[in-house]
């Protein structure tokens, strides 16, 4: 077989040319990006907790820091992040009930989970900086 | 012979399954559970510490307050251990499932534990130097 290609004209199974795009693999491939995104804010949150503990100083170059635009543009994508994993983390824990596999439901969760992610980061960060 | 799943090298070694085969799924699915509780406070009070003071020297001293109180500073870890545990068994398989290289995929797998350790000695050290 080495070499000679691929001769069999029937489709191989999940390929990214001819899988037709649906909610629930944008759902998974989110939550795997999501994942990852989320162990960055927990090292910046440790990153956080370690300014505190190094003083005052420390922590005014760390506030500084996330208190800017492009700090607070990161702060933002983790809250989305957050959400987004959050939500469909617990559908992941609905899925392993044996429940919500139907394709409706499936498509719906996946669905649901992107809107509370950005609605979600997008009502917080609202109200937060409506605090001021 | 021929109807048995087994390799010949199993069946030589004759130990039958290490009955792990779920363990590292049920761990992922136990700190995703506790996270469903654990992330929401935490995040709701990082928000509260960040968003309601006027500049970096107040925040500095709300986060001080919140982590002075036993329970917060408890739960604080807990919140953290948590994510740290979840997180390395999450990136665990991302690092498995694209790193097919056996030198490369030991090599990050071994620094996946070793941040997440040291992550935690970090979160530790910074909680019990403020609690404390
Ligand atoms: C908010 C509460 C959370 C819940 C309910 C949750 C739930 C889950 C579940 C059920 C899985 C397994 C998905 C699968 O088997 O395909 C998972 C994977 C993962 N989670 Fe979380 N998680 C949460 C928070 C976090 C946090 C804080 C982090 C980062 C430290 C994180 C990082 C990951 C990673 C890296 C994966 C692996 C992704 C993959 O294999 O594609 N999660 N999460």
């Amino acid at each position: 077989m080495a070499g000679q290609g691929w001769t069999d004209k029937r489709p191989m199974s999940p390929h990214l040319q001819i899988w037709k795009f649906h909610p629930t693999m944008l759902s998974s491939i989110l939550h795997r990006a999501t994942g990852v995104a989320n162990a960055v804010g927990v090292a910046m949150i440790v990153g956080w907790l370690f300014a505190v503990a190094s003083g005052p100083e420390a922590f005014a170059g760390y506030d500084a820091f996330f208190s800017s635009i492009f700090g607070m543009i990161i702060l933002f994508g983790f809250t989305v992040s957050i959400f987004y994993h959050f939500a469909n983390g617990i559908r992941h824990l609905i899925w392993d009930a044996g429940k919500g596999f139907d394709p409706n439901t499936a498509n719906l969760w996946s669905i649901f989970s992107l809107v509370f992610g950005v609605l979600g980061a997008v009502a917080l960060w609202a109200a937060i900086l409506m605090q001021g | 012979m021929s109807n048995s799943m087994r390799t010949p090298l199993g069946r030589v070694r004759g130990l039958g399954s290490a009955k792990e085969g779920i363990n590292h799924f049920m761990k992922q699915r136990a700190s995703a559970i506790a996270l469903v509780f654990l992330v929401p406070w935490m995040i709701y009070n990082i928000v509260l510490i960040a968003c309601c003071h006027e500049d970096a020297a107040a925040r500095f001293e709300a986060a001080n307050a919140f982590l002075t109180s036993p329970l917060n500073a408890i739960f604080a870890l807990i919140a953290i251990g948590a994510s740290l545990y979840h997180m390395r068994l999450g990136i665990q398989v991302v690092i498995e499932d694209y790193i097919h290289a056996s030198g490369t995929k030991i090599f990050l797998l071994l620094l996946n534990s070793f941040v997440t350790i040291g992550l935690f000695a970090i979160a530790f050290y910074s909680v019990f130097t403020v609690a404390a």
